[in-house]
């Protein structure tokens, strides 16, 4: 291939240097650096939202082995910050494969290392916790870290703004088609009337499109709406249940997020994926703190507290609700058995489940894909009673 | 019912092992089984532990409650479970073997009238995966596709089958030996003929006409399950060659490397589906066919988009070969587990054992790449048909780890001791054109290789062969790093990229036009050295206890120097013929004695499959080749102390087999420290020249021997000492090619495919000792020696000491003999300086080669002169026949050499010098062969080894033993049975007695011609049958397939033509799998032992009958 590949260098706000090979574009990123210990998926992750404002490291030493293509995409464009992985195959094999992972780099400009001693790297970060690092070509690593000093510390900013929707849009499998809130495809209303299909409205904090995927699946119609839609917004959408999604960084900066619920809350069913759970827990009044070095794999191991079972779970989090000061009427359902956090939420008497971890899988294990089928059950209960409460209303007249 | 649900828990458990090693069934059970035991155990689960496999660690008399060291049948296990009233069974740990037994012993009812629960799978369910009509309904009903099939009978349905399944098929007779009859039609023409062949050799002429797979990605999961219903994933894997052939003959890495994360959880979830159907508790392997990527795709017939993305192949309801390289390739202790599950435990109530803080309910994660190699036996077959197929014939297997695909595959390939050393490796014939085909055989890596070099392009390559262009491609960077090597000057950063490919320095020294030494030199200049790095289930997500690491070049190192008293084990690498499981043992054993004596413990070993590379065996287990350099660099990242200053660990060669003991010469050029007879003393017993001047000076007498370069002198040796002679090459070559020689003729043919084979080497030539063979294990400390028994083989002399059936104590030596072996190997020990184990093979001449055993034992003459001790040979390392030893006089002898090692004499350890005292017992040893899995191969027994596993018979009395040794290595010869003889004509004299034992027991007898005539010359009624195949009437070969005779005697004595003759005889027999005698003298000691006490056997701990 063409394009000569330089010198790149990983720098950890410690001062610690990672030298290795350029992988994708040559440009400068800083972010918050985190491992992920899926052994595949990495298209997955790099285009997982969750990741804004982060440089990943898998820990997986052979990255791009299959390659890259269209379908293995969950947003629109790749949201981590920089990549850095211990060797990139150049020679992918798969039927589906159109970019090698440098290539797909290069071309949505994100930079990368390639050669670094990743497993190093990751015991560093278990051992430290996650710290901020440097993606650069400069080999003065004394500039690198002034140039990281300069640059805003993950966690002080929200980027769940920069990762959502710009506006609400019907989402029809494809690219996302902008409507306005008011006017709905004709298609959609006749279902309606049918009454035969449910609306949700998921809320964007940085939302996978195989949530999206999984609802349609289930004979939903979906509309996604901007992270900071108002309750009076989403209800103008007459949706039959409320998704909030998964997204990045910490739950704090969401206070329009925790009000949108507050006002949802007892009027809509609602679920809420990782971000959308902690989001949930505030909304109630309970808290959120950092996790050391945060859940990042296909491999943790979540117990369904009412069915004792244990599910191997996709996760992909730096926070954490706390499980102390929880409010009498949330439950935890879920719990992590490798750290005994809060992986699970259920309101005592509102329709109201959370979950920490990603049911919608991609990557990762589809153990938990039946949430959204409780979910569309818990929607379509409520919308039964609430059309019987109706019809018996009208008979009554 | 499953245990977790009503919470029963068994107080006494009976776990069943997998018996002898063979082909398709290693040490991966010895490893399973023993971990198991350990973990019942731990939860105060007393455990009864029966297999007839005495060179395992889980017949250890501390390993399991009551051991059991009996064959492994339906009438003994239930006069094992009559006495010992077990109230649960584990049948999944035995291999199929166990899992078999452990089916049987359930219809026959046995279970049921003692009340023995079955743990963890139950039955029902092992009958859904193993039926193949029952397995297909279970995944019709949870909607996993399995290939299209049916069984037939005749060619017309097969034909008709086939144009409904479409070409190409597989054809897979029903019930067959040896999986032969099979193939691949790709046209009816074909078919025909594979299917009529099929149906034939089919026991009941049916045969399954399957959708072809060959060139779909083969695929493995090992899943586990609990009684709660909750299901994980240990690890998947990946083999590199495609459908077609076995998985135990694949090359396979782990995790798999062609699969993107939607193929990777669509086939994990369909496992997880199919155990969850299954009601698996425990492990459990679900082997898939997947869709080939594009370059095979193209060579095969079209893929409609109809078709599934997968198929399922096979499920194993058991641990395995897989679950045991799994193990080894996450970390995860699979057996344990699935122990622990048998007891009704769910997976989140148990411990990760690795990071002793996380739960085992999870999904090991890898960040390395994990390489096995199968290891074939073909180096001692050299006849055998070395093609691989749907049927396996590895005896063992390699496996190495490293942070890329290219390095962990070179150094599995340095591992395998296969005389290829590394893939620069090309056989001789390639020279020009490159090797004639890529079909898969043995040698099937090193053709890709080759070819490449030559210029073929990976995905030309990948369309030939069917393996994924992901895995040629890597070939071609290796063989593209071999060019720069060649061609650029060798600079820092080229030998950093090649030590990170995984190149070694004698590569890099052959390529680079330096000595290894000279690269190892320059390397460490560089400051380029391996960094070790931990498998630790997890990825570095949580601080792990366990001290399991790879070599890798890169930045960081995990594995601080261990510091303190400690030593180095080598292990003995892949299972091979000549260098089985028993060396596992003493390696194991040699690490707990350190371990009992204070010092730590650091094992280095290759092989997967066994006890010593589990990860608490030992205090450090380094998973790495056992060659010079990788031994090396591990001695130089232990070799400091805990102040940081030098203070290098010594290294124990003894108990690793010859692999260890070959490295006790560069260690000692390397000048570094070894624990036990040094280099100078192992070179001393080993060296042909150093040894008989030894000997000579110490009056021990030799075979009378000499050297020849060229068939001239040769004829003038072997005229001087006298035929029949014994040559052999001076040097492995390939196969021993070891020979016992008749005549002049006989040498001259020997020496001329010995030249075909290496021109210009030296042939040793011995004197032919017609004798009783007898086999010594000692431990000396350099003044005495301690000789816990004697062994006397039932062969005379000329069949391999490891192919022999051995007898504790030497029944039939008179006083002088037995002395005058005591006294030579005193006197060995002595002269060579021996410190520690050392193993010597007498023979004693004179009194009769063939001495009886039983009531009716052949009185030796007494006194000296009639008969003659010469020693044969002396090895400075423990034995095959030290765990056999061990256990029967309960002399810990590993143990006692490891403090000889350490510096405490015999005396001091309190045993007396000598012979010791013998036990009131006797046992057999019997060795197992896995012909039938090997085609082409000869079976008759010589001087080269042949055997895979063994087999122990232990008893009050010869009779009991001998018998019990022959039912668990399948020789015994049932009452009244139908014997078919074909006696060389050499051997006539000697056979007079054996066929009037088989007439006096009521054996009805079938012969060939000659053999016919001698029988009725004694007046003995005998069936003549037809020996030229060609001939009419019923041949030797149809009355051997038909049934009619269940037992065959053909000795192969004399010239090569004998041999050709008896052939296919021998090879019907195993076919059939009937017991083949090809020494009279085994015969003998069956037909005499089943005369004598038929089935009069006691059924006894081995506790009891080392205490009565
Ligand atoms: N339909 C098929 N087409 C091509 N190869 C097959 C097919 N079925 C099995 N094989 C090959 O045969 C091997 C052995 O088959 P398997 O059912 O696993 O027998 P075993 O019980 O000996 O493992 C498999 O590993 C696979 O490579
Ligand atoms: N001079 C001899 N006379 C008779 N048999 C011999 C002689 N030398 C070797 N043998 C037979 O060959 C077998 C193998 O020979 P050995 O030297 O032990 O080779 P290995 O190193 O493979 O054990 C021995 O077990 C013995 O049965
Ligand atoms: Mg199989
Ligand atoms: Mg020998």
């Amino acid at each position: 291939m063409s394009d000569q590949r330089g010198d790149m260098y990983l720098v950890l706000e410690d001062g610690s240097v990672y030298p290795g090979r350029r992988l994708g574009a040559e440009a400068e990123a800083t972010g918050e650096v985190v491992f992920n210990t899926s052994m595949t998926g990495y298209q997955e992750m790099l285009t997982d939202p969750s990741y804004g404002g982060q440089i990943l490291v898998p820990t997986y030493p052979l990255i791009g082995n299959y390659g890259t293509n269209p379908a293995d995409v969950e947003s629109r464009q790749v949201q981590v910050n920089a990549f850095v992985v211990r060797s990139d195959c150049d020679e992918p094999s798969h039927p589906l494969s159109e970019w090698t992972i440098h290539d797909y780099l290069l071309h949505n400009g994100i930079p990368g290392v390639s050669g670094v001693d990743t497993r190093a790297i990751t015991r560093k970060l278990r051992s430290r916790g996650v710290m901020m690092g440097i993606v650069t070509p400069r080999s003065d690593p004394a500039a690198a870290l002034q140039a990281l000093s300069a640059a805003p510390r993950y966690g002080e900013v929200d980027v769940v703004d920069a990762v959502s929707t710009e506006q609400a849009y019907e989402w029809n499998g494809g690219a996302p088609a902008p409507i306005s809130s008011a006017a709905r495809s004709s298609a959609t209303q006749a279902n309606e009337a049918a009454g035969r299909r449910l609306r949700i409205v998921v809320s964007d904090y940085g939302v996978k499109q195989n949530i999206l995927r999984c609802l349609t699946k289930r004979g939903c119609d979906v509309t996604v709406v901007p992270d900071d839609a108002s309750a009076d917004e989403i209800l103008r959408h007459r949706p039959d249940g409320v998704l909030l999604s998964p997204g990045p960084g910490d739950p704090v900066f969401l206070d329009s997020a925790v009000e949108t619920v507050r006002g949802l809350s007892g009027k809509l069913p609602i679920m809420g994926i990782c971000l959308g759970h902690q989001v949930v827990a505030r909304a109630f009044g309970a808290n959120t703190f950092k996790l050391k070095f945060g859940h990042r794999g296909g491999n943790q191991p979540v117990k369904d507290m009412q069915t004792g079972r244990v599910y191997v779970t996709a996760q992909n989090h730096g926070y954490a609700v706390d499980s102390n000061g929880l409010p009498a009427d949330l439950r935890v359902s879920h719990m992590n058995l490798n750290d005994n956090t809060v992986e699970g939420l259920r309101h005592a008497n509102l329709p109201i489940m959370t979950i920490q971890y990603h049911s919608e899988a991609s990557p990762g294990p589809h153990d938990s894909e039946y949430l959204f089928d409780r979910f569309v059950e818990m929607v379509r209960e409520m919308k039964d009673r609430t059309s019987a409460a109706a019809s018996n209303g009208g008979a009554s007249l | 019912m499953s245990l977790a649900a009503d919470g029963y828990t068994p107080k006494k458990v009976l776990v069943i092992g997998s018996g002898p090693i063979i082909i398709g069934q290693a040490a991966e059970f010895d490893y399973a089984g023993t971990q198991a035991c350990k973990s019942l155990r731990e939860e105060g689960v007393q455990v009864v532990l029966v297999n007839s496999n005495p060179a395992t660690i889980m017949t250890d008399e501390d390993v399991a409650d009551f051991v059991y060291i009996e064959p492994l049948t339906v009438p003994v296990v239930e006069r094992i479970i009559e006495r010992e009233r077990p109230d649960g069974i584990l049948a999944t740990l035995g291999g199929q073997t166990g899992l078999n037994l452990a089916v049987e012993l359930s219809e026959a009812g046995v279970l049921e009238k003692y009340n023995v629960r079955v743990l963890g799978t139950q039955i029902e369910s092992i009958r859904k995966a193993e039926d193949r009509e029952k397995f297909r309904a279970l995944l019709d009903e949870l909607g996993e596709p399995v290939p299209p099939s049916e069984a037939v009978e005749t060619v017309k349905e097969a034909l008709e089958v086939a144009e409904q399944i479409g070409y190409p098929v597989v054809v897979r007779p029903a019930y067959t030996l040896g999986g032969t009859g099979g193939g691949v039609a790709n046209d009816p023409v074909e078919l025909r003929r594979i299917a009529a062949n099929g149906i034939s050799a089919s026991l009941v002429n049916q045969v399954l006409i399957e959708k072809s797979l060959i060139g779909w990605k083969e695929i493995e999961y090992e899943v586990m399950r609990d009684g709660a219903g909750n299901t994980i994933t240990i690890c998947n894997m990946e083999n590199l060659d495609p459908m077609g052939v076995h998985t135990g003959d694949s090359i396979v890495v782990a995790p798999s490397q062609t699969l993107s994360d939607k193929d990777y959880q669509r086939l994990r979830t369909a496992s997880l589906n199919i155990i969850r159907g299954l009601e698996i508790e425990g492990g459990c392997n679900v082997q898939l066919a997947y869709r080939p990527g594009t370059e095979v795709a193209e060579t095969l017939p079209p893929i409609g988009d109809e078709e599934p993305m997968y198929y399922v192949i096979e499920v194993n309801p058991r641990v395995s070969r897989s679950s045991a390289l799994a193990s080894k390739a996450t970390g995860y202790p699979i057996a344990r587990i699935a122990a622990k599950i048998a007891l009704g435990k769910t997976l989140d109530e148990l411990p990760n054992a690795i990071t002793k803080k996380t739960t085992a309910a999870f999904e090991p994660a890898l960040d390395y790449c994990v390489v096995k190699i199968p290891r074939w036996p073909f180096d001692k077959f050299p006849t055998g048909d070395r093609r691989l197929g749907t049927q396996m014939k590895a005896t063992g297997e390699v496996m190495a780890i490293d942070r890329t695909f290219e390095a962990a595959l070179q150094k599995a390939v340095r591992s395998l001791e296969n005389g290829r050393g590394s893939l620069l490796w090309e056989d001789r014939s390639w020279s020009e054109a490159g090797p004639p085909d890529l079909e898969p055989d043995d040698d099937r890596i090193w053709k890709l290789a080759a070819a490449i070099r030559r210029g073929k392009t990976p995905e030309d390559v990948s369309r030939i062969t069917g393996v994924d262009p992901w895995f040629t491609r890597a070939l071609a960077r290796i063989v593209n790093m071999e060019k720069r090597l060649l061609s650029e000057d060798l600079s820092m950063s080229l030998m950093k990229s090649a030590k990170q490919l995984g190149f070694s320095d004698i590569q890099i020294g052959t390529l680079a036009d330096r000595l290894p030494e000279q690269v190892r030199e320059l390397r460490k200049d560089w400051g380029i050295l391996p960094v070790y790095k931990m498998v630790d289930t997890c990825a570095g997500e949580f601080e792990a206890t366990t001290p399991y690491f790879y070599s890798t070049y890169e930045q960081e190192n995990e594995a601080e120097p261990l510091g303190g008293n400690r030593a180095i084990v080598l292990g003995s690498g892949p299972i091979r013929i000549g260098q089985g499981i028993e060396f596992d043992y003493c390696s194991v054993h040699a690490a707990w004695a350190l371990q009992a004596s204070g010092s730590k413990s650091i094992m280095i070993n290759s092989n997967p499959e066994t006890v010593s590379t589990d990860f608490d065996t030992s205090d450090r287990l380094y998973f790495e080749p056992l060659d010079e350099e990788s031994v090396r660099n591990i001695v130089e990242n232990e070799a400091t102390d805990n102040d940081g200053d030098l203070d290098v660990p010594p290294s124990m060669v003894q108990f690793g087999g010859q692999t260890a003991i070959n490295l006790s010469q560069a260690l000692g050029v390397a000048g570094l420290p070894i624990l036990g007879s040094d280099a100078s003393v192992i070179d001393m017993a080993s060296d042909r020249g150093r040894f008989e001047q030894m000997a000579a000076r110490h009056g021990i007498p030799q075979p009378p021997a000499g050297t020849a370069r060229n068939a001239e002198q040769a004829l003038q040796v072997a005229g001087n000492i006298g035929y029949p002679v014994l040559v052999r090459p001076s040097y492995v070559l390939g196969g021993r090619a070891m020979e016992i020689v008749q005549s002049p003729t006989e040498i001259v043919r020997y020496f001329e495919s010995a030249m075909r084979a290496a021109p210009g080497q030296t042939i040793l030539i011995d004197r032919y000792l017609e004798g009783v063979e007898v086999e010594v294990d000692a431990v000396s400390d350099g003044e005495n020696v301690l000789i816990p028994g004697i062994m006397q083989h039932i062969e005379r002399a000329g069949v391999h000491s490891g192919d022999s059936m051995a007898v504790y104590p030497a029944l039939s030596l008179n006083e002088s003999e037995v002395n005058t072996i005591v006294d030579y190997t005193a006197r060995i020990g002595r002269a060579l300086g021996m410190r520690g184990l050392m193993n010597i093979q007498y023979v004693i001449t004179g009194g009769g080669a063939y001495r009886g055993f039983g009531a009716g034992r052949t009185p030796s003459p007494n006194g000296s002169g009639e008969t003659q001790v010469y020693v044969l040979e002396v090895n400075p390392r423990s034995s095959r026949t030290i765990p056999f030893i061990s256990k029967v006089t309960r002399i810990p002898m590993v143990r006692i050499a490891v403090e000889v090692m350490q510096g405490r004499s015999i005396i001091d350890q309190g045993y007396t010098p000598g012979l010791a005292p013998r036990r009131n017992l006797v046992a057999v040893k019997a060795p197992v062969f896995s012909m039938s899995k090997l085609t082409g191969v000869d079976t008759f027994l010589g001087p080269e080894m042949k055997s895979t596993g063994e087999v122990m018979g232990i008893d009050r009395e010869y009779e009991g033993a001998v018998a019990k040794a022959l039912i668990a290595s399948g020789l015994y010869i049932q009452d009244n049975s139908n014997v078919l003889l074909s006696i060389a004509d050499r051997d006539k004299a000697d056979a007079l007695g054996l066929v009037r034992a088989l007439a006096k027991a009521g054996h009805t007898l079938y012969a060939t011609g000659g053999t016919a005539e001698m029988i009725r010359a004694l007046g003995i009624d005998v069936h003549e049958v037809e020996k030229r195949l060609a001939g009419e009437g019923p041949t030797v070969v149809d009355i051997i397939e038909d049934g009619t005779v269940s037992a065959v005697v053909n000795t192969v004595t004399g010239d090569r033509r004998t041999l050709q003759d008896g052939f296919h005889i021998r090879r019907a027999a195993v076919e059939r799998r009937i017991p083949c005698f090809t020494a009279l003298d085994t015969a003998r000691a069956a037909v005499e032992t089943v005369h004598a006490g038929s089935q009069a056997y006691n059924v006894l701990p081995l506790a009891d009958y080392l205490e009565g």
